[in-house]
């Protein structure tokens, strides 16, 4: 494929601008659900410090991909991936270190708000928990770090003692990138974040986004062709489990390579 | 022409259908409204007898004194108050953990695969086993061997029914939260065994608890498991390595019995196991709800 961006970590993934440094480098991937092949040789660079969007028609393999990342797909048996996930010089999925180090370091934001059980302070605390032994004071104060990085803090700030899902579902889903950004990861999977949520939610995560990317990798599945071209740097449009096309998104959505991409953006099909 | 348009307009056509199926929704509303007052009298019947036949032989002597010997105006059920409570409470004690574990089991680590089939598939064996086969099996192994009825093996039988109610529940309360909140907490990084604890059996609690109290409340009148176990006593113990007084098989005896004290006794009896089998069933209910 042709979509393959130049390797290795200091080379520009953009072809104008700053020179961009690739966080992830996927090579070669495959993967399979079961006997079903769903991702067919993916090859791709996630820019470090930006956002990149993948879009494409229902069941093309976005959230399979994303999936891969943080290896979420190793919970189910029958799924299994093949090839290169590339980061800081280590290929995550035959990675012998612990799938919970590399979780921490790869959050991930669900497609539905799912806050646990359990009060808001716990919620962000949580997954704080499980890898820093911090004092009390220090666990206040990374969890109110969390909560204003997420723009959450205002709203929850006098009622970090109740449960959870007391908050809308647009605070919901703000507590579960709170939740996520607590952990301090590298990279920060979103999954479709704002399909169950309503317009002035969706632009409140939106403009999170924008501002994540300052200090994190942000990669973002999404059906909303407005909200990739709103918020990314980079698209990928994917097609039955191929990257079809892949570059900066000023490029992709304004002058597409290919026929395909540009019936996709412009709702001639999907 | 014009007078067609007109009544298709009006919807007219569509009257006759319409008609049809309003008088057969008031056939199904009708005959399964009249199923339920079937059900309901019997319920109300019975809670109505209980509570006149039960309501006289109610004193305050009722908790305070052991039961009597026949034709003597005095007496109690305390000794069989006492006795059920301990061991009712000691099964679940023992039962639960053993449920909860199982039930977890079966949910997040044995939903496919043989072992975990085969799990279900006896627990659900167990589950419907008629409660005298328990009793019997207990009398087989423990009370057989040991020579002695004892408190003991009445819980033991007990446990042997909270266990399948328990694992039954905890595993259909943990099969209903979505796997989406499961995924959510194992991106953060965290270990199968912290998911389940803080995340999972956290989400699915006024379930389990539920389906804690409904066993409770089963063995609260299980008659058959104690009759060969704990067997019965005439007399107050704590001690556990005797027979213990219960209220099912005392009320059995009582009510079996020619004298007149005894049977009213009987009936209180059965009106203090109706109505704490009641308070269960509605605090299972209201902890439920409050949660969904």
């Amino acid at each position: 494929m042709e979509v393959t961006l130049k390797s290795g970590a200091t080379d520009t993934i953009a072809s104008s601008g700053a020179p961009v440094r690739s966080k992830m480098s996927i090579r070669k991937l495959d993967f399979y659900y079961g006997k079903y092949h769903a991702l067919k040789n993916v090859n791709l660079d996630i820019a470090e410090k930006k956002v990149t969007a993948f879009i494409g028609p229902s069941g093309c393999g976005k959230s399979t991909l994303l999936r891969v990342f943080n290896r979420m797909f190793e919970l189910y048996p029958e799924q299994r991936a093949d090839g290169e996930v590339m980061m800081d010089g280590d290929n995550l999925i035959r990675s012998k270190q612990d799938v919970a180090l590399i979780r921490a370091r790869i959050g991930m934001v669900f497609q539905k708000p799912t806050p646990f059980p359990m009060t808001i302070f716990e919620n962000i605390a949580f997954g704080v928990r499980l890898f820093e032994n911090m004092s009390k004071a220090q666990l206040d104060e990374r969890v109110e770090w969390a909560l204003r990085k997420a723009a959450l803090w205002n709203e929850v700030k006098d009622k970090l003692q109740q449960a959870g899902t007391s908050l809308s579902g647009g605070q919901q889903q703000r507590l579960c990138i709170a939740r996520t950004i607590a952990v301090k990861p590298d990279v920060i999977l979103f999954d479709e974040p704002c399909s169950a949520l309503d317009p002035i939610s969706t632009a409140k995560i939106e403009e999170l986004i924008d501002e994540l990317k300052q200090d994190y990798t942000v990669a973002i599945v999404t059906h909303n062709m407005q909200q990739a071209a709103r918020v990314s740097d980079y698209t990928a449009y994917m097609y039955l489990g191929e990257l079809l096309e892949f570059g900066e998104t000023d490029q992709i959505f304004i002058k597409p390579k290919k026929k395909e991409t540009e019936d996709y953006i412009t709702g001639r099909f999907g | 022409m014009t007078a067609v348009v007109r009544s298709v307009r009006a919807g007219e056509h569509r009257l006759p259908l319409h008609r049809r199926r309003k008088l057969v929704n008031a056939i199904a509303l009708s005959l399964s409204l009249a199923a339920m007052a079937f059900g309901l009298v019997w319920l109300i019947w019975i809670l109505f007898d209980t509570f006149f036949l039960g309501i006289k032989g109610l004193s305050w002597q009722l908790f305070t004194e052991s039961t009597p010997p026949p034709n003597v105006e005095v007496g109690g059920l305390a000794n069989a108050i006492v006795g059920s409570l301990i061991m009712v409470l000691l099964a679940t004690l023992v039962g639960t953990p053993i449920g909860i574990f199982a039930g977890i089991y079966l949910a997040e680590y044995g939903r496919t695969g043989w072992f975990g089939n085969v799990t279900r598939f006896i627990n659900d064996i167990l589950l419907s086993a008629p409660s005298i086969v328990i009793g019997l099996f207990i009398y087989a192994v423990v009370v057989a061997q040991t020579r002695n009825f004892s408190a003991y093996a009445g819980v033991l039988a007990l446990a042997l029914i909270v266990i399948p109610v328990v694992i039954r529940t905890t595993e259909n309360m943990l099969a209903l939260i979505p796997n989406a909140l499961r995924e959510a907490a194992y991106a953060l990084g965290a270990p199968k065994w912290v998911v389940i604890r803080s995340v999972t059996l956290k989400a699915a609690l006024a379930g389990v608890v539920t389906g804690v109290l409904l066993a409770l409340a089963r063995i609260a009148g299980e008659t058959a498991p104690l009759l060969f176990t704990a067997l019965s006593n005439q007399f107050f113990t704590l001690n556990l390595n005797e027979p213990m007084a219960n209220l099912p098989v005392t009320i059995f005896k009582f009510a079996m019995s020619p004298f007149r004290n005894w049977q009213e006794m009987a009936w209180a009896g059965v009106f203090l196991i109706t109505m704490g089998v009641l308070a269960l069933n509605i605090a299972a209910r209201a902890i439920f709800h409050g949660k969904h």
